[in-house]
């Protein structure tokens, strides 16, 4: 891999400037040791382009913020390696989410409105008391939120799911696996229903193909295809009128 | 009279990380308008890759029996080699276990106490108690007596982050992401809010706010080599510094850790020291029994960061294209080791430089990590110099840190600054009431305007923007790294003095129409060179070391001279800082040995 010529191929477009047509711009740079699209990208700007937009904020796996289609896969750019690709790599911006410009799209305001529609947030009635131990809770549990928290709203899923390219409320896996992370949490006191409200229809667990994209692009690894299986069963039951326990454990952990 | 939308709120916060998003939660609870703005969604914020814990001394688990504020506190002031203010670190410990319990409320799933026998590492048997099962755990950390940062699994700012957004999002607050305050509205006396810049469309815009607050996080990214996020480039505190009124407080004390991963500069954890690893140099020769015979590899960090600096100078560091740096070795260790009890580095080093610590040497060097100095305040969060004006987390020197900041206690820095301060900007803005003349408002997004314009046309010369972000980045590196000496800050002093006359003639090689990436690094530039040249003056000035502050010139603590705190402010006009000092408040704990370090330990009796 040592010495070879890169050629980049990056889609150009400024929203912005709608009179000059979306193009493909070509750079070439030598590939160096350990050489990331992170690198790449930004000697490009820096010695090439200082015009070029993209975004990257942690450059470690773990904010989520550099997901790009990288030679027709949805990735993070952060954490993908020039040798694993050929010497021609071609960069588009993620479908689905509104295009800011070039390589960089605002997943923020999609996933602020996904937190919003499935009120993200534990529904409690209790209040902090200062003077209080805490409450105590099982570790296991405490596990298993952490598994169905740990996506970093990335928009990978979103961008590989067809039905979110074609449907524009589908809350895809990222929202499915949102709702998850709440049913489980024994602090949330939603009841069965409630959460039918939120995902129990086509825009929710019921719209999805199951091509299941979304399971084969997550760069967290997280089990998209068990939670959308957990929490299809969960509201079916519901939608059926079988009564339940609240908490259902989830078949992951 | 220009033209730009304007925005009125109760309480303005710059930052949406955790102390921003405390404070905000806070501030709206008590029945507030709050507007926050973030340079990226919120959870994307820099304390979200946090993954070690916040300390707290809730005393638990086994390990941590016996825990309280008052051993927390004495770590903490330990830590900082006697360089906090006492009364902060009070506060501090005392409302930290609070914070903990009240994020437990609101939704993190912090690692509990599981009951029964467990074998350490090191072989030592522990047993949980029953009677604890199910409470809050703690793991160790350095320099801390007792077992006592709490955390969730290994995704501890995570999971607190995406919490404490699920509040912000509870409460309806109102969040301005990919939006950049790019000065302060201020008229010498009182702040009434910013200009801020939109990241989508380029735009300007104002806001207005009774009270506006300051947490945009620390400023890794002046250095070339950090292990923070990029946008980590001290946007607040030089805005705050801008202003020619309000200092920052102790510049020059800048924590570093011995294995950033070259190119990435992602943090290798000391985990691969402690299981056996080693460090080489381009011979391959294992260099650290020479300089630290005893303790080799696993002195402490700023030891083995000084010690890696130093023998890369004397040029035994590997050339590679991004710099020289070291080896860090763990093939001897076996594939299975590495893969089941490594496994995070393993995947790092994989994913992120393509070699495989299995066969393969895993290239290091010592990388920028934490910036204990920022917009100076007092312990209400109040910043000095203006009124209505606030600052909290690493873009505040509140002074919780002093010279060394311990691991774990900038998480619950966050958001335990994030509660208390909350409160105090909350009652303030209560009795506040906004008036200014609004030529004052018109004025400063005008200025700001014509600086754009300047950068666009070339007005002020041609310098190019990532030529003089390159040259700042490498003085501070070459010359205001790990270790110090007089010689060479004065160096860096002369440099960024030129590098600063530099970027204020930077002109853009692209339109800067838009969201504009370089316009957006031009306009920081200026306010980051001033950073840089507040570290390194202040480092130069102080002849003395303490904590990460080590110089080779003066390698004692110097309690007689220097047991007093670094005021940076910005005269106007000015190409360098002027520093004023203020003693540390002792209030409990007289100047001692830290039992660690090789500064205190010769620093004993007297000096």
């Amino acid at each position: 891999m040592a010495d070879r010529e890169l050629t980049f191929e990056i889609f150009r477009y400024n929203p912005a400037k709608p009179e000059i047509k979306p193009r493909m711009q070509t750079y070439k740079l030598k590939e160096t040791t350990g050489m990331t699209i992170f690198v790449a990208l930004n000697m490009i700007r820096e010695e090439q382009d200082p015009s070029l937009m993209f975004d990257f904020v942690c450059r470690a796996a773990i904010c989520g913020s550099c997901a790009m289609i990288i030679n027709g896969r949805p990735r993070l750019a952060c954490k993908t390696l020039t040798s694993t690709l050929p010497r021609t790599i071609k960069l588009f911006p993620l479908p689905v989410f509104k295009l800011i410009g070039d390589l960089s799209v605002d997943t923020g305001t999609w996933f602020r409105h996904l937190s919003i529609r499935t009120e993200s947030w534990v529904h409690t009635s209790k209040t902090f008391d200062p003077t209080k131990e805490e409450e105590r809770m099982d570790n296991k549990i405490a596990l298993e939120i952490y598994e169905a928290e740990r996506c970093i709203e990335c928009g990978c899923c979103i961008a590989g799911c067809a039905t979110a390219n074609i449907r524009d409320e589908f809350l895809g896996a990222a929202g499915i696996n949102r709702v998850a992370r709440f049913m489980v949490d024994p602090r949330d006191e939603r009841t069965p229903e409630e959460y039918f409200e939120v995902v129990g229809s086509e825009e929710g667990a019921f719209g999805c193909m199951g091509l299941m994209a979304c399971d084969d692009n997550c760069p967290m690894e997280l089990p998209l295809q068990m939670q959308l299986a957990f929490v299809r069963r969960k509201i079916a039951s519901i939608g059926l009128g079988i009564k339940q326990e609240k908490k259902i454990k989830m078949g992951i952990g | 009279m220009s033209i730009y939308q304007t925005h009125i709120t109760d309480v303005l916060i710059v930052g949406a990380g955790l102390a921003g998003e405390r404070i905000a939660v806070e501030a709206a609870m008590h029945g507030h308008d709050v507007i926050l703005l973030s340079l990226v969604p919120p959870r994307r914020s820099h304390s979200t890759a946090a993954q070690g814990g916040m300390q707290a001394s809730l005393g638990n688990c086994a390990m941590g029996e016996g825990d309280n504020p008052d051993v927390h506190f004495a770590d903490t002031v330990k830590g900082s080699d006697w360089g906090c203010d006492q009364e902060v670190a009070r506060l501090f410990v005392e409302n930290a276990p609070l914070a903990v319990r009240e994020m437990a409320i609101w939704g993190v799933p912090w690692s509990r106490v599981v009951a029964g026998q467990r074998k350490l590492p090191d072989g030592r048997v522990i047993e949980e108690k029953k009677e604890k099962e199910g409470l809050i755990t703690a793991r160790d950390f350095g320099g801390t007596a007792k077992w006592r940062t709490c955390y969730t699994a290994d995704g501890t700012g995570h999971t607190l982050q995406y919490t404490m957004d699920s509040m912000v999002l509870k409460l309806g607050i109102t969040v301005h992401d990919r939006t950049e305050a790019i000065s302060l509205i201020h008229d010498g006396e009182q702040c009434i809010g910013v200009v801020a810049r939109c990241l989508r469309t380029g735009d300007l815009r104002v806001y207005i706010a009774k009270t506006t607050v300051i947490c945009t996080g620390g400023y890794g990214r002046l250095y070339s080599a950090s292990t923070n996020a990029v946008i980590n480039e001290g946007n607040g505190m030089f805005v705050a510094l801008n202003t020619g009124v309000v200092p920052l407080g102790n510049m020059e004390a800048v924590q570093f850790h011995p294995t950033g991963m070259v190119p990435v500069w992602i943090l290798i954890t000391e985990g691969a020291r402690g299981d056996g690893g080693y460090l080489l140099d381009k011979n391959l020769y294992r260099f650290m029994p020479d300089y630290e015979p005893k303790k080799k590899e696993l002195a402490s960090r700023d030891v083995v960061s000084r010690r890696m600096t130093q023998h890369m100078r004397a040029g035994y560091g590997v050339d590679s294209p991004y710099g020289p740096h070291l080896w860090l070795d763990i093939r001897h260790l076996g594939a299975q080791h590495i893969n089941t009890n490594l496994r995070e580095i393993a995947n790092i080093a994989r994913n992120f430089a393509g070699v495989d610590p299995v066969k393969d040497l895993i290239p290091v060097r010592p990388t920028q990590h934490y910036s204990m100095g920022g917009v100076r305040t007092n312990k209400d969060g109040a910043a000095y110099g203006l009124k209505n004006l606030f600052a909290a987390g690493e873009a505040a020197c509140w002074d919780l840190h002093g010279f060394n900041r311990l691991g774990g206690n900038s998480l619950a820095e966050t958001i335990t600054a994030g509660r208390i301060i909350g409160k105090k900007v909350a009652e303030y803005t209560k009795d506040a009431t906004i008036s200014y003349n609004y030529k004052l408002v018109d004025d400063a997004v005008k200025e700001q305007e014509n600086r754009i314009k300047a950068l666009v046309h070339g007005w002020n010369g041609k310098e190019n923007v990532y030529e003089v972000r390159n040259a700042m980045e490498k003085n501070l590196m070459d010359y205001v790294g790990i270790f110090r000496n007089g010689k060479d800050l004065q160096k860096a002093v002369d440099n960024l003095r030129e590098v600063y006359h530099r970027s204020l003639k930077i002109g853009l090689r692209s339109n800067g129409e838009g969201p504009n990436p370089e316009l957006a690094q031009a306009l920081r530039m200026p306010g980051m060179v001033r950073l840089a040249l507040c570290i390194a003056y202040g480092a130069l000035m102080r002849t003395e070391s303490r904590g990460s502050h080590a110089r080779e010139d003066y390698p004692k603590r110097d309690d007689v001279n220097w047991l007093k705190r670094t005021l940076a402010y910005w005269p106007d006009g000015a190409d360098l800082p002027e520093l004023k000092y203020e003693p540390v408040k002792i209030t409990e704990l007289p100047p001692g040995d830290r039992g660690y370090g090789e500064s205190s330990a010769q620093s004993k009796g007297g000096k």
